[in-house]
């Protein structure tokens, strides 16, 4: 049983959300937004991670601007081999995300590369998967957004 | 970003990178506790942070939260097939609703004629629906599929500069 969020979780998550200053002392600097002290702030955001409500604190990069190539991969795949499939590709490091979905193309999963050479290599090795029926590789062209934030009211 | 943005990354940065995409310290001075990991000065360290926010190497310093946990419980993927001469404005219309969380323009393929993909999230099955129809219509794009997933078998966060390992 997961606690309650109260008021002040709520202020603070979306904040975080936001941003984390970056400086000597972030937690302080949040915690002056928030109008409390710096040992609430971060007594409360350990509370929460330990409780599974933070995914993820911390950095996230822009694959494409540290030199990475990413792609999506949409395959189809004989439903009885969709294990033994999945479990190839989660193999992969730069296999991040791997989700089985409803439709035709019933597996997607994106994949980063240091270089397109090793997607080209990944993407062959992929397609002769045993179960592997067809595949796509659909490359993006132009990121449009990428901003995961659920505003709490 | 150009090509030349991605050479200015030195082995410093690739240093502090790996460093970063770690566990970040939930202690008072966490930036204190990475640059001695790496073996700099947290000034020097945090300049560097501070230069690849600048240059877009860093998109976001912050937290991404469970999404079930916070009560969206359900998502979609969204592929749209969107005329080519639309295309950009259509993708702004639509990164701007803020149930969408990424919004992407791909490549199309053989048999597959959708060139505009959408993460939308909802607190439940009806409200992305409705999100999507109402996106649709504004945007006046009838056709798309919904891609819901049926199982999650992977969903990490890449893990840089680790190919030698």
């Amino acid at each position: 049983m997961m606690m309650e969020l109260t008021d002040f979780d709520k202020a603070l998550l979306n904040l975080l959300q936001g941003s984390l200053p970056v400086c000597s002392r972030p937690f302080a600097k949040l915690a002056e937004e928030l109008d409390t002290d710096e040992q609430t702030v971060l007594t409360r955001v350990q509370e929460l991670k330990k409780e599974g409500y933070l995914r993820r604190i911390g950095t996230f990069f822009d694959s494409n601007n540290l030199g990475y190539k990413g792609t999506l991969v949409a395959l189809k795949v004989d439903p009885s081999k969709m294990q033994t499939v999945a479990e190839a590709i989660n193999l992969y490091p730069g296999a991040t995300h791997n989700y089985e979905r409803e439709g035709r193309y019933n597996l997607w999963f994106t994949l980063l590369t240091p270089d397109l050479e090793t997607e080209a290599r990944i993407l062959d090795e992929v397609q002769s998967l045993n179960g592997v029926e067809d595949m796509l590789n659909l490359k993006a062209n132009k990121k449009y957004k990428i901003n995961v934030q659920f505003k709490l009211h | 970003m150009n090509a030349e943005s991605i050479t200015e990354l030195t082995e410093l940065d690739k240093r502090i990178v790996r460093v970063l995409q770690g566990e970040f310290p939930l202690v008072a001075e966490p930036y204190k506790t990475l640059a001695e990991q790496v073996g700099v000065s947290e000034e020097t360290f945090l300049e560097r942070v501070k230069a690849m926010q600048e240059t877009k190497k860093i998109r976001k310093m912050g937290a991404v939260l469970c999404h079930r946990e916070v009560g969206f419980k359900a998502n979609v993927l969204v592929a749209w097939e969107v005329p080519e001469s639309r295309l950009d404005e259509i993708a702004r219309h639509m990164a701007a609703s803020p149930s969408v969380t990424h919004c992407y323009d791909r490549n199309t393929a053989p048999g597959w004629p959708y060139n505009l993909y959408t993460m939308v999230h909802g607190h439940s099955r009806e409200e992305c629906e409705q999100v999507v129809k109402a996106l649709g219509r504004e945007c006046n794009v009838s056709n798309h599929v919904m891609l819901y997933s049926k199982h999650e078998w992977k969903k990490t966060a890449m893990r840089y500069f680790m190919e030698n390992e």
